[in-house]
Formats: structure tokens, sequence, C-alpha cells
């Protein structure tokens, strides 16, 4: 029996079909799901806070609503993803307290600190450029729900990034104080950028058993060239340069050489370390314990409010 | 879907339309922008930089709340609040800038007034939270107050003499009776909910209060603007009717008027703020003031 | 610690004449503050002109095929679509 369902699972995937809620899934590829769903839901949350950090002081209101709405998708962002992992059996409170207990991991990302406005700029840009390279593969992923939030955050990402590249060809055409502080935030977020798509391929563990699932679609030095050898046309009419002196086209393979980001900062802000690690944590943390009694309220309102219907009744 | 090329792909869609819209218009395409003669047109200014300022100052308070809320649903909900008041406040700004004719545009009014000239109400500048200055049950209560009080208010500026502001409140009244509304359920929740939900909501009323009774309080601009103007010592039966029924379903009970002194006869639509103002304007302005010339 | 709240799940119709459509979840204490949740969630870029909300343990189902939701453009906050940044045309994949 199990080998029939396995067996129509296996159809289902290599034919490129979805998997949806209710057919059955092999508990790995479940489990699998669950952690790389949650720690993309957990990464569009705590990346609220960067750039949430400059909402207050953004230098017009026009970039002020920008920001706003943009740091408002990534609640919804987050929102959809915690909703695909709930179609899988998971509970978004629960997967909240893995987060702030540690248990889980989001993006490593965003424990860099933003320094500077121009850095609300080079996260649409690059970071969310990676994002983009990241996900739009997801948007065919083997999971129905999972696919179809990706194929509305992916939309929604479009919007971050040109949004991002529209400030800094702004910030470009200003003076040089702006213009240093747009080259400052390029060196800065590069690597780190570079980064996000995950160790070298012969290091990262999870790869192949997620291709055959078709959970992940290409590996991460596929991605990270597509990403380099897309983001350099982009930078040379911004007009600013990337810190890597390795970066240059090489005419033989079609694609650009560079260099490795330091993989040993990788490693160290992956197990904690990084330096906003504990703040973003924190930060979490404070407002889901804050909001309890709100959480407990609300429901506590609509107990009494179905007893006394169902009293009526 | 092509799938070569991340970009690419994003823009290869068959329901194009979903994030490539065309043809967006602006809020208040097709209205005249003439000031109508009758009016004294500094008058006009100070009034319009009166309800921007409201807005705009409300809005930086609420915006504090985005990546802090009870729920994700609630922080999309608070954003989406102080996006609308943004907006309301880029167009009253706007309108203040060109009736004063001295080429101030929302920025320069928004970054570049001290904090004596904003003008507004002192209920929309305190600090209701998140942090050590409220909770949620205050930034609710206060919600509930200033947007029952705007509702009575926009759908009264709505025949105003200026077309400007009567086609911002004919806007804006549809997005802050939904303000309202919003408020309305969360105090009802927390008001009924639990007994610490009930006892906070109780310390919101009590923090709140004190700032509700300036909000009926007509300034002199106000009262000389008569026809473009909303008295608003005429709102006061209204606000109270709806708080009234709010209050009843949530278990609360209503304060009285607590008439608070002004300092010298003045108050927030005449420049004088409460200590939390200038910390607020601060953070607010510091980055566009500290590069004089920067374009964004 | 965790009191969560039920989940629902949210039907939009896009315009009029269309059905109502499912386009994704969410968490609420109960149906009222559910289809306004819906509304700030699913339909901040004004892509619907109905909502309704259903508790999703209240669904019966027979099978897990869905389609995908169909939106439609805001038409005021213009910012949140990418057409509003002007990005000179030969700026590749942008």
């Amino acid at each position: 029996m199990v080998d029939d369902l396995a067996a129509r699972f296996e159809h289902t995937v290599a034919s490129e079909a979805r998997i949806e809620p209710r057919d059955w899934m092999p508990d790995g590829y479940r489990r699998t799901l669950i952690r790389q769903i949650a720690q993309h839901a957990h990464s569009e949350i705590i990346g609220m806070q960067p750039e949430g950090n400059w909402i207050s002081r953004a230098p017009s209101l026009r970039r002020k609503a920008i920001l706003l709405a943009k740091v408002q998708d990534e609640a919804g962002h987050g929102l959809y993803l915690y909703a695909a992992t709930e179609t899988l059996g998971a509970d978004r409170g629960e997967l909240t307290e893995k987060l702030i207990d540690g248990k889980q991991k989001y993006s490593s990302i965003f424990n860099y600190p933003t320094l500077t406005f121009a850095d609300m700029g080079v996260i649409g840009w690059l970071v969310d450029g990676a994002a983009i390279c990241n996900q739009v593969p997801l948007c065919r992923t083997s999971y129905g729900p999972y696919a179809r939030a990706m194929i509305r955050i992916c939309k929604e990402e479009s919007f971050h990034q040109r949004q991002g590249y529209e400030l800094l060809m702004t910030m470009m055409r200003g003076t040089q104080a702006q213009r240093d502080m747009v080259q400052d935030a390029v060196d800065r977020w590069w690597w780190p950028s570079l980064m996000m798509f995950g160790p070298p391929d012969e290091e990262s563990s999870n790869t192949e058993q997620s291709m055959a699932w078709r959970i992940k679609r290409n590996t991460n030095d596929e991605l990270r060239q597509k990403y380099v050898d897309m983001s350099m046309p982009q930078a040379a009419k911004l007009g600013v340069t990337f810190p890597d002196p390795e970066l240059k086209w090489n005419p033989e393979r079609g694609h650009h050489d560079f260099g490795q980001p330091d993989w040993e900062e990788f490693w160290q802000v992956v197990g904690g370390h990084g330096p906003c690690n504990s703040q973003r944590v924190a930060h979490r943390r404070k407002a889901h314990e804050d909001g309890a009694w709100v959480r407990e309220a609300a429901a506590a309102h609509a107990a009494k409010a179905r007893r006394s219907q169902e009293g009526v009744a | 879907m092509s799938f070569d090329n991340a970009y690419e792909a994003l823009i290869d869609q068959e329901d194009a339309h979903w994030a490539f819209g065309t043809g967006f218009s602006a809020p208040l395409e097709g209205v005249d922008r003439e000031v109508p003669t009758s009016v004294d047109a500094k008058d006009l200014v100070a009034y319009c930089l009166m309800l921007g300022d409201d807005s705009l100052i409300l809005s930086q308070r609420l915006a504090a709340w985005c990546s802090r809320a009870p729920e994700l649903e609630e922080d999309i909900a608070l954003a989406n609040i102080a996006l609308d008041l943004l907006g309301q406040a880029r167009l009253l700004l706007t309108r203040a800038g060109e009736v004063e004719g001295e080429g101030r545009d929302e920025d320069a009014l928004a970054y570049l007034r001290d904090e004596r000239e904003f003008r507004n109400v002192h209920l929309a500048e305190i600090d209701c939270g998140p942090g050590p200055g409220g909770d949620f049950a205050t930034t609710i209560v206060r919600l509930l107050v200033f947007s029952s009080w705007k509702v009575a208010q926009f759908s009264r500026l709505r025949g105003s003499a200026d077309p400007v502001l009567a086609a911002v409140a004919a806007k804006g009244l549809k997005e802050l009776a939904y303000h309202r509304d919003h408020a309305a359920q969360w105090a009802v929740r927390l008001g009924d909910g639990t007994e610490e939900s009930h006892r906070r909501m109780v310390a919101a009323v009590d923090r709140v209060w004190p700032f509700v009774d300036e909000l009926f309080h007509a300034n002199a601009v106000e009262s000389r603007l008569a026809g473009v103007a909303v008295d608003p010592s005429e709102l006061r039966s209204e606000v109270d009717g709806v708080l009234d029924a709010v209050f009843e379903a949530a278990g609360l009970t209503r304060p009285g008027p607590i008439p608070t002194a002004f300092v010298a006869g003045q108050a927030g639509r005449d420049g004088v703020h409460t200590e939390a103002m200038g910390f607020l304007v601060a953070e607010m302005q510091h980055l566009h003031r500290s590069l004089p010339g920067a374009v964004w | 610690m965790s009191t969560s709240w039920p989940l629902w799940e949210v039907f939009v119709r896009g315009k009029r004449g269309l059905n109502h459509v499912h386009v994704g979840s969410l968490h609420a204490p109960d149906a009222e503050m559910a289809v306004r949740n819906a509304r700030d969630v699913y339909t901040r870029r004004n892509e619907g002109v109905s909502i309704w909300v259903v508790p999703a343990e209240a669904i019966t189902a027979s099978s897990p095929d869905e389609k995908d939701p169909f939106f439609e453009p805001s038409g005021d906050k213009v910012y949140r679509h990418p057409t509003f940044y002007a990005i000179p045309e030969d700026v590749p994949h942008l």
C-alpha cells in the first residue's frame, strides 16, 4: 500500500505536477519542507527589522511610504509562508517559539546592521535581487502551497528590487556625500549577498535529496554564478564597483569569475555570532511576548461570544 | 514562465496586469486647485498644516509598531493605517505649500520646520507605545479617539469651500472610517477579553483622556475660516456618541471631559507641544537635515 | 504560552462577474477580525471587491485541486507596483 502511494508520489513529482496538502508524502519530504519553508518565513519576519530601522528617519515622505509598504510586504510574505507550513501540519505559534528559542534558523544576511539610508537601496537591489534568484525557481517547487506562496512573493519582490535600484540611482545623481554613501553600502553588502546562496555545493549537505524531490531546483553555486552575472552590468550602469579584485568577465566560460566570500565569517554568523544575531532574536521575542496578553484577550472574547451564542441557540 | 533568467521569469507572466498595472491616477486628479477668492491664504495654509500634521505625526507614531505588533495580521493592519495617514499628510502638506506660494513642497514642510511650527494636536504626538510610553491598549484607545474625531471632522470637511480640502476629506473619510472600525473592534475585544486586558484598557483611557479636550477647542484660524474649516466645537456630541457605543460594548466607562490647561492659552494648534514632540521631530528630520542639498 | 488563534481560509472576488477564489489563509480570533485581516493581508493592492472567510476546520474536502488566485492592480498605492520606479531601459534584468 505504502509502495503504491510512494510510487504515485514519485511519479507526481517526476512529472512536474504538484503535491497538494492531503496527498500522501514521505515523512522526510514533509519534515524537509516544514524546515525549509519555516526558515524562509522566519527570514521574512526577521528581515523586517534591518529595514524597519530606517522607517522613522526616512529622508522624504515618499521614501517613508515606500519603505513602510515594503516592510509590511515582508510581514505578508512571512504570513503566506507560515500558512504554507500549516498545510503540512505545523503551527505558526510553535514555529515562532522555535525561532525565538534559537532552534530554527533564518537567513544570515539579516544579522548585518543597516548603517545608512543607502542600505535601504542596496538591500532592495542586492539582497532582494539575490532572494529573487533563489526564489523564482521555487515558484515551480513540487509542493503546491509553497509554489503558490512563492509566486505571490516573487511578484511583490520585483517591486522591492526596483525601488531599491531606483533609490540608488537617485542618490548617485545627488551629492558626492550620497554617492560615497552608496558605494560604502555596496562594499558592506556585496559579500553577505553572495553568502545568501549558501555554502559551496561540495559543502552543502541537503542539496541532493532536495533536488530529487524538486523542493530545490538549482544548486547554490549555479544560482550564485547567475546572480553575479546579472549584477555586474547593473553595477556598471549605476556607477558603483564590487569589492572583489578577482571579479572579471571570462570569455571562455561565458561567465564572470569571482572571489569567494569569507566562509569563516559566514559560519560564525550562522552559528549565532554575527553582528546583530542576538539583537534580532531579542526584538522578535519581545514583540511575541509583549503581544501574548493581546492574543489571549482576543481568544477569550471570542470564546465568550461563542458561549453566549450557543446559550441563546 | 521562463526560468533561465530569474528576472525574465518575473516579467513573463500571463497575468501581467498583476504587478505591472498601468494607468495609475493621482489621488486628486481633476480637482480644481485655485484658492477660493474669499479665503485668507495665510489662514488656509495654517489650517492645511494643522490637518496635515495631525496625520503625519500619528502616522510616525503608528509606524513604530512595524515588526512589533502582537500578531503578524495586526502588524500589517497597523502599517496600512499608518500608510493611509501618511498619504493624507502628503496631500495636505502639498496643499499648504502651494497655497503659500513660496516653493515649499511636502518634504520642506515635513523636514525643515522646527518643532514649534508643527500644528498637530497633542493626541497625535504622545507616545502610546510600543515601548515604555504605552502598550497596544493605549495605542488602540488613542486611535479610537483620534479616528472618531477625524471621521466627524472629515465628513464635514467634504463640504469645504476649498476644493482640495473637500477632495482630500472625501478620500480620507473612507480610510478613517476603517481605522475607527479597526480600533473599535479591538477596544471591544480588549475591554471584554481578560482581566489583564481590561485593566490595561482602563489604564489606557486614563492615559489618553487628558488629551481629548483639546480636540474640541477651536483655534482662531479655524474660527476665521468659516465655510472652509470645520469648527471643532461642533464635533463633540457626535464623537461622544460613537465612543459611548464602543465603550458600552467594551464594558468600559467613558470619562467626562478632563479640561487641561493650555500654556498661556496655547496648545498644539499654536505650536506649543508636549515634551515628547521634540524627540519625535528630531528623529524624523535628522537624516534629511544632515545632508543639505541631497536628493531622495 | 502559545495561544494561537484559529486558522481561516480566505476567498476573494477579484472583480464583479467573477467567482470568489481561494487566495490563502490567516489567523484571527473570530470571523469579524478574520474578514478585516483578510482585507489588510490579501487585498492591500486592491485585488478584490468582496471577501469570504471560512474557518479552516469547517471545510470538507474531496480533492486538493486548487487554482491560483486572480488579482487586479491597485489604483492608489502606486509605490507598491514595480512600474512606479523609473529604471532606464538599458539596465538589464530589472
